[in-house]
């Protein structure tokens, strides 16, 4: 079971990278769970400071970039 | 090289428009034809091209780059990363968040947030190549300036009870982050994203600027300005600041303002207090900080800009 973490406060681009990363696990074939981390403050404690940001079982990954869907598939 | 743009605006202007050349009318639309088509081709070429150099240099490494610094080494590089990164509004209370909670002090928090929207590569090409590099020196050094001299004021009088006090309680991890290698392909499309982003934030506010600048450039004489807000009226340098504050535009909308104004022989200090006020004091920028700061903060912020760019209006009408 993977944790997905998106990081962001609701622009478009954290909507489209929660999106593609749906997209990413499901094509990978893995059970996952997505959880949408959207108050500021929760997503500074993660050490992210641009958003979009993406976190796998609560580690950050990428911060700062709309990935595309294939690019999820590599970090999870 | 510009010259192309004139040319296209002459045509437009009087061939396919058929405006009947030396009026107003003509003027002004030669103006803001000249000027969109100019201001747009360098905005996205330029942002391409600071967008992929700027590939590298992401706001969790300004802040670890600022971490431990001595004091005024610290206020030096905070405005430099201020001046030559464009995170938007939007940014800045992460931003403002991370950098206190890791211990960066407010004064050098404060100064890379007073200059990075004052401060912009683009602009500044812009106003070198309207009204001359000069001008791009002054506006450049004003923004640096301002912010070091604001972030250092607000660390000598220790005003930190004036953040909320929520920012200091979170958290937040120093070494957060592990950089992926990023390849070429990455940067380019990263330049391009960033590119796209920036030109959906700013082209409404290019197009105003440009139409108030040609409206300006056509239809108000030279001599009005010269009779009201000339170098011997001591209240035109105020008088601009004040006007200023409620006005609100992004930096690259300013640019053909100014060029204008300063072609219609409005003071250099006078013109560079003017769009510093427009551009760095704005409803938005406040409405959003005022999440991290309490009003006392804001008022201060405010009242400490507008005084400054006082100063520089006086200062640079002396000096040219």
């Amino acid at each position: 079971m993977k944790k997905i973490t998106i990081l962001g406060t609701g622009c478009p681009k954290c909507k489209t990278l929660l999106a593609n990363a749906e997209q990413a696990a499901k094509s990978k074939g893995i059970e996952y769970e997505i959880e949408k981390v959207q108050e500021i403050a929760d997503i500074v404690a993660y050490g992210v400071m641009s958003t979009p940001g993406l976190a796998v079982d609560g580690k950050v990954v990428s911060s700062g970039k709309l990935l595309s869907s294939k690019e999820i598939e590599k970090l999870i | 090289m510009f010259k192309i743009f004139a040319k296209l605006a002459d045509w437009v202007t009087h061939d396919l428009l058929q405006i009947a050349p030396q009026t107003h009318l003509a003027e002004a639309v030669h103006f803001f034809i000249e000027d969109t088509a100019k201001i747009f081709f360098l905005l996205t070429t330029l942002m391409l091209l600071v967008g992929f150099f700027r590939s590298w240099i992401s706001p969790e490494k300004v802040r670890h780059w600022l971490d431990g610094k001595p004091m005024l080494l610290a206020y030096f590089l905070a405005v430099t990363l201020g001046a030559i990164t464009p995170f938007c509004s939007c940014s800045s209370i992460p931003l403002f968040i991370a950098f206190l909670g890791t211990g960066i002090p407010l004064g050098v928090t404060m100064a890379f947030l007073i200059t990075s929207p004052m401060v912009n590569e683009v602009a500044a090409i812009l106003f070198g190549e309207a009204i001359g590099w000069q001008f791009t020196l002054a506006y450049v050094g004003t923004g640096m300036v301002t912010g070091m001299v604001g972030g250092a004021i607000i660390d000598c009088l220790k005003i930190e009870r004036w953040v909320e006090p929520f920012v200091f309680q979170i958290n937040v991890p120093k070494d957060g982050i592990e950089e992926r290698k990023l390849t070429l392909k990455h940067r380019l499309n990263h330049a391009w994203g960033e590119t796209k982003d920036i030109l959906q934030r700013v082209w409404l506010y290019v197009l105003i600027g440009v139409g108030v600048g040609a409206a300006i450039h056509g239809f108000v004489p030279q001599e009005w300005f010269i009779a009201h807000a000339g170098k011997d009226n001591l209240f035109a340098v105020p008088m601009a600041v004040i006007m200023a504050v409620p006005l609100y535009s992004n930096v690259t909308g300013v640019v053909p303002v100014a060029e204008v104004l300063i072609s219609k022989g409005l003071p250099v200090g006078t013109t560079l207090a003017f769009i510093m006020s427009t551009v760095a004091i704005s409803l938005p920028e406040l409405v959003i900080l005022r999440k991290v700061l309490k009003v006392q903060m804001l008022a201060f912020f405010v009242a400490y800009l507008a005084l400054a760019f006082v100063i520089v209006g006086y200062v640079f009408n002396y000096v040219f």
